[in-house]
This record gives C-alpha cells, sequence and structure tokens, in this order.
C-alpha cells in the first residue's frame, strides 16, 4: 500500500441518539426540576459526603444526561441525604429527590423492571 | 331452645367474623419474636391487664380523647360505640333474668323482641324496656350525627373527611341501617303484639296507624338481621377492622411492645387500628398550607394496608408528627413511615464514607457537633465558639472541617443500615475523645444521638447547654431590646420535649411573646425538613410563609428558633428578622465582655471615622 503519509481515522463523534438515558428519563418523570440544573457545581461544594469520599451531584447529572449508568450506580450510594445541596442550589432544583429517585431507578432496573 | 329463620344471616355474620379474627390475631401471636410472646403472656397475668382494660373502656368506648378535642365529634363516637355495647350488654342481662334456665344463644338477647315481644307480667319488664328504648334512642342520635358528618363535615369544626372505598361503603351503609331497622322492628311489633315503651311504643303506635304492623313485623326483624350479617361480613375488610384490633393495640402496648426498625406483627396490629377518623388530615401543613391532600396519615396507612404504596406519596411527609400527636388511637405513624420507607429502598447503600480519613480525635470534656446544616447558618457556629470561649471551656469541635453526617437524613430516606454504619463510626469517634458532655446545633443530630447513638455521654441541645452555663454563672447575660417569638422546631419537640430550657434562656435575654396555640407539642414545621424527598420548593415556601405569618401574627421583632433548618426556611419568606436562640446569646454577651468578635467590630467605626474626617 502507498504511504500517502496521512490515514483515514476511525469515526469519533458521539452517538447522542443511542445514549441509553433509562434514568435520566426515569428521574425527569419523578422530579422534572432536574432540568433545571445548569451544572454549577454549587451542591458538590456544599456536599457533606465530598469531605469523606468522591462524589459529586452535579456529575450524577451530567453522567445521567450522558447515559453512563454504570458509573452512576457506582456512586449514587455515597450521598448521606443531608440536604446541603438543596439548600444551596441557585436554581431550587429538588436535589435530594433526584439522588433517591436515581437510586430506586438503579435498583429497577437491576431488577428489570424499568 | 327459640329459633326462627331469619336469625340466620346475624349469626352466620358474626360465626365469620369471630373465626375471621381468631385466625388473624392467632396468626399475629405467632409471628412475634420469642421475646414479644413473653411479654404478651406475662402481661395477661400482671397488673398492666387491669390498666389496658381501664384505657379500653376510656378509649374504645367513652372516646375521651377524641371528645376532649372536639366535644361533639368526642359525643358522636361514643354514642355509637358505648352505646352499642350496653345495648348489647344490658339485652344480654335481661334475656338472662327472664330465662335464666333456658339454652341463650347469642341471637336471642339481640333478637329479644321477636321472642318475647310482650313479657306481660314480669316484673322487671318495665324497667328493661326503658333502659332498652333509652339506649337505641342514645345510638340513633350518634348515627345522625355521624350522617350529618359525612354530609357536611364543617359543622364539627372539621375541613376534611376522608375518602371511603368499595369495603367501606358497603360496612358504613349496613351501620347505618342496623339501629333504624331495629326501631322499625320493635315499633311494628310494639304495634302488634304490644310491649313497646317510650320511643319504640309510639314509633310503634304512629307507623301501626298507617301500615298493617302484623304483616311488616317479620320482614323488618329479617332487614335487621341482614344489615348485622352484612355489617359483620364486611367489618375485616373495612375500616371498622379498628374497633376489635384497638383492642388488641391497647392490650399490646401495655404489655410493652413497640415498634422496632423492621415491620413486626405489632406494625400490623397498629395499622389495622387505624379507623380513618379524618382527624389527622386537618392538622397536616401539607394539606393546610401545601395543598396536598394524598399523603396524610389515615391515607398512608390505608395504602399500606391494602400493599397500594406509592413511593412519590410516602416520601412526601414532613414528618413532624402533628398527626401523631393528634391521633386518638395513639398509632406510631413516624415509626411505621420510617419501616415503608426501609421497604421501598430494596438495595443496601455503598458504605464508602471513610475512604477519605475523618478529621482527628481531641480530648476533650465536651464535643461540640454542630451538624451539616450548622455549616450552612454559619452565624450559629461563630456564636456557640464565642460563647465556649467565654466560658472558657475545654472543647472538641468534632465536625469543623466537616464530618460524617448524623445518620438520621439517612434513616429517614429509608437507608437503615447505611446509618448503623455512620452512627457506629461517628459513636467510636465521640467516646475516643474522652468527652463528658456532647452538645450540637442541629435538632435533627440531637435527636439520633439520643434515640440511637446509646453513649454513655450527657447529650444537650444548645439550647440547654446554654441554659446552663447561664445558670452556672459561667456566662453572664444582659438583657436585650425587643420582644421576640419562639418557635420550637419539630424535633425538639412532641417525642423530644425541650420547651422549657429555651423559654428559660431567652426569657433572661428578651421579652418573650406567645405563639397562640402553636407551640409546644402543636408547633408548626418550618417546611424545609429533610424527611420530605417529594414536595417542590413553591411547596416548602408556602408552608414556611404560612408558619411564619402563624408564628408573628402577635407582632413579635425577632421569630427566634433554635434549628438551623428552620432559620433558613424562615429566612426565605420572614419579614421579621429570624434569629438561633445561640446567636442572641453571643449578642448578649458582647455588651461587657472583649471578643474577637467585637474586636473586628470595633475597626469599623475606626474605618468610618477616618474617612468624615478626611471628607
Amino acid at each position: 500500500m502507498i504511504d500517502f503519509g496521512y490515514k483515514i481515522q476511525t469515526d469519533r463523534q458521539i452517538d447522542y441518539d443511542s445514549n441509553d438515558r433509562q434514568i435520566l428519563e426515569f428521574v425527569r418523570r419523578g422530579e422534572p426540576s432536574i432540568d433545571w440544573c445548569m451544572s454549577c457545581g454549587t451542591c458538590a461544594s456544599a456536599c457533606t459526603a465530598a469531605v469523606t469520599t468522591e462524589y459529586s451531584l452535579r456529575r450524577l447529572i451530567i453522567l445521567a444526561r450522558r447515559g453512563m449508568n454504570r458509573e452512576i450506580v457506582e456512586s449514587v450510594y455515597r450521598c448521606r441525604f443531608c440536604g446541603k445541596c438543596f439548600n444551596a442550589c441557585p436554581r431550587s432544583v429538588n436535589t435530594r429527590n433526584i439522588v433517591y429517585l436515581m437510586q430506586l431507578a438503579a435498583t429497577k432496573i437491576s431488577n428489570h423492571e424499568i | 331452645m327459640k329459633f326462627d329463620l331469619f336469625v340466620l344471616p346475624f349469626t352466620l355474620g358474626l360465626i365469620f367474623l369471630l373465626g375471621y379474627l381468631t385466625v388473624k390475631y392467632t396468626r399475629w401471636y405467632f409471628r412475634q419474636d420469642k421475646s414479644d410472646r413473653q411479654k404478651v403472656r406475662n402481661g395477661f397475668l400482671s397488673l398492666k391487664f387491669m390498666s389496658a382494660l381501664r384505657e379500653i373502656f376510656l378509649e374504645s368506648l367513652l372516646h375521651r380523647r377524641i371528645f376532649m378535642k372536639n366535644r361533639l365529634l368526642g359525643f358522636m363516637h361514643m354514642s355509637l360505640a358505648f352505646g352499642w355495647f350496653l345495648l348489647i350488654a344490658i339485652g344480654n342481662l335481661e334475656s338472662r333474668v327472664y330465662e335464666p334456665t333456658a339454652a341463650n344463644p347469642p341471637y336471642v338477647p339481640i333478637f329479644f323482641k321477636f321472642f318475647h315481644a310482650n313479657p306481660g307480667t314480669f316484673p322487671l319488664h318495665r324497667v328493661f324496656s326503658f333502659t332498652m328504648d333509652l339506649l337505641l334512642l342514645f345510638v340513633l342520635v350518634g348515627v345522625i350525627l355521624a350522617f350529618v358528618k359525612r354530609v357536611y363535615s364543617r359543622a364539627y369544626g372539621m375541613k376534611r373527611t376522608t375518602r371511603l372505598m368499595l369495603g367501606d361503603r358497603l360496612a358504613l351503609t349496613s351501620l347505618w341501617l342496623i339501629f333504624p331497622l331495629r326501631l322499625l322492628a320493635e315499633s311494628f311489633t310494639s304495634a302488634a303484639y304490644g310491649g313497646g315503651d317510650f320511643l319504640t311504643g309510639s314509633t310503634g303506635n304512629l307507623l301501626g296507624s298507617v301500615f298493617p304492623a302484623e304483616s311488616f313485623c317479620y320482614p323488618a326483624w329479617w332487614a335487621y338481621s341482614l344489615a348485622l350479617g352484612t355489617f359483620f361480613v364486611a367489618l375485616p375488610f373495612s375500616r371498622y377492622m379498628h374497633i376489635p384490633t384497638e383492642v388488641v393495640l391497647i392490650f399490646s402496648r401495655h404489655f410493652g411492645l413497640t415498634e422496632k426498625s423492621k415491620r413486626t406483627s405489632f406494625t400490623e396490629i397498629e395499622i389495622n387500628s387505624c379507623s380513618r377518623c379524618g382527624i389527622c388530615l386537618d392538622t397536616c401543613q401539607m394539606a393546610f398550607a401545601g395543598g396536598i391532600n394524598t399523603i396524610q396519615s389515615a391515607y398512608q396507612l390505608k395504602a399500606i394496608r391494602y400493599h397500594n404504596i406509592q413511593p412519590g406519596e410516602s416520601f412526601n411527609c414532613l414528618m413532624c408528627g402533628r398527626c401523631e400527636s393528634t391521633c386518638p388511637v395513639g398509632i406510631d405513624i413516624s415509626s411505621i413511615r420510617m419501616i415503608t420507607r426501609n421497604e421501598l429502598n430494596g438495595r443496601t447503600p455503598d458504605p464508602s464514607f471513610t475512604r477519605k480519613p475523618v478529621s482527628l480525635v481531641n480530648q476533650a470534656d465536651v464535643i461540640y457537633f454542630a451538624g451539616c446544616m450548622t455549616h450552612q447558618t454559619p452565624a450559629i457556629k461563630k456564636a456557640m465558639q464565642t460563647v465556649f470561649k467565654e466560658a472558657d471551656v475545654n472543647v472538641w469541635f468534632m465536625d469543623e472541617a466537616g464530618g460524617i453526617c448524623c445518620g438520621r437524613p439517612m434513616m429517614l430516606a429509608g437507608h437503615r443500615e447505611q446509618a448503623d454504619l455512620m452512627i457506629e463510626k461517628n459513636r467510636s469517634l465521640m467516646l475516643e475523645s474522652g468527652a463528658k458532655t456532647l452538645v450540637t446545633s442541629c435538632p435533627i443530630c440531637y435527636k439520633v444521638f439520643a434515640k440511637e447513638y446509646n453513649l454513655d455521654i450527657r447529650i444537650l441541645h444548645h439550647t440547654e447547654y446554654l441554659l446552663e452555663l447561664a445558670n452556672t454563672r459561667k456566662i453572664k447575660l444582659e438583657s436585650l431590646a425587643g420582644t421576640a417569638v419562639y418557635h420550637d422546631p419539630c424535633e425538639l419537640s412532641r417525642d423530644i420535649r425541650i420547651y422549657k430550657e429555651p423559654r428559660m434562656l431567652l426569657g433572661k435575654i428578651m421579652k418573650l411573646a406567645g405563639t397562640g396555640e402553636f407551640e409546644k407539642d402543636n408547633t408548626l414545621c418550618c417546611g424545609n425538613s429533610l424527611a420530605n424527598f417529594s414536595a417542590s420548593n413553591e411547596v416548602r415556601l408556602s408552608v414556611a410563609r404560612d408558619a411564619v405569618e402563624k408564628l408573628t401574627a402577635g407582632g413579635a421583632q425577632y421569630l427566634v428558633t433554635s434549628c438551623p433548618m428552620c432559620k433558613k426556611a424562615f429566612e426565605k419568606v420572614s419579614d421579621v428578622p429570624v434569629t438561633d436562640i445561640a446567636e442572641l446569646v453571643s449578642k448578649a454577651l458582647h455588651k461587657h465582655q472583649a471578643h474577637p468578635v467585637t474586636v473586628v467590630r470595633k475597626k469599623e467605626p475606626s474605618v468610618a471615622l477616618e474617612l468624615h474626617g478626611s471628607i
């Protein structure tokens, strides 16, 4: 084969249509305020759980939007439900319910209920 | 033996009911663990049995607790329950006195007038028939009152009344028909054969003048028996299951059974003891301030009983405990709600809270645990630090750089196992410090420390601790201008009942205004409760707005509370300045002593002066 000095890369675009948004959709049905989140990170900076573990609600919501469900299940159970994120949120997102519903969605997915 | 075909519906209904109850209660008894079964067996042989009987008489029959709260409602329940009980008891007595020797199956006293229409020369006949007529009138008044309540509950001061389901409707209709049908049957009998007294005699005369009494008599007895039979069959599947189960509940409670962290037979007894009387509906802030009418205890207990729980509803409760304190049956609703939440969460969460090291333990006399929420109201923790410095206390600020949470929010989220791990970790840190006193600024933490931590050290909320410092002259307080109204945080009220200390402490600093009816056991939730997951911000704000309106109606200049969560909630909606009791205490110190905080403040005027000079 002639070496032209360059090669054709494989496709590296993200296919958003194939995202598995089961968790996001489940949470959205129960708590529409998840859509108000603008990923500012105030919740993560106020977080009690973040002092002792790797945990960030901002990251969880981004993961849900990207459909990265395995990563959500890994860290969503670290929340302490202390409610500081809810007090701090500038958009009044009902943060604790989002975490609770993410946990519920994870359980339902593992039980093949959704 | 006296017998007629029409007694069959009643008799078969009664046999079915007794059989059903026997099977159900026996199963509950054997499903308990060994120690609980022991408690029940011992209870029957002890004095507790007598005190239980007393309560059964006062509550199940007389309905004293309802009567104290609402006279008319109490009278309605009493006339139905106590009246019917006396009707059965005296009816039995009558038939035994009349026929001491004859076999006396249970239907004879119930249908006494059918079998002995006119006892003629029997000497006590007049006394008995008068008493029985009086009692029937008593019960009929109750039925009329119940009917009025169903149609127009506002006449009883009740804004809401519970929605009924099919089983309830069937039981309710048959219950309401029982007594009018008895009146009809006895009246027709009296018209045809005599023997009626002031009530059945006169209605009998009236009816007999219009209808052919003799031919109406027998169908009326059939209808009466059918109504009784229907009620007995419908009872176990309706809310009227509370009638026999409440008796079981009172015995169980007196014998020392309580709710545990998992569902037990006691939970089943409590769930079945709810009569859905609806008293909890009007006390619920989610109803009168938040406009949500599906989550109240009567509905939640119904959903649990019929296996129809919606997580969204179960997690939409403030767990303030207002309904629990008004429940005439005394059901431990908060515990049942917690058990339900635990059951809804299938999975044990990740116990990774110690992945990063927690702050090192300091040896100290006093541990100060500010609590997560206090870190979001820094004025409170600063005030506490000022006071600690002033009183020269050897204190370890345990969660100064943020600690593990106390565990109560995790329990409220239905993750009991995870909460237990957090409790164990915190507990070992506390014990390691060698402290004798644990002070917290957060009532949520206080409650879980007091109830779940099982610590061998004194646990004080900062209101108690500050009062102790003031009383032992460790800190000196001066009075401040203005009047304050004190709001009892839910978690410190009702089952913890810290009412005296904050008021005494506040009384040393400021003039105290009353909160009207909304204080102590009847205090309001701020709306920001951690127990609630589902409620939107709007609902929370309207609950807070309503509470502030009621609290500041007396025109106080400060709204004082002792919970960072309440402070945070009220601040958003209150026109009156909201402050924590600790902040006021530290302010009352400032006047006569030098402090780091005052030093900072002293700089401000001097800067202002310089500016002024340069102009």
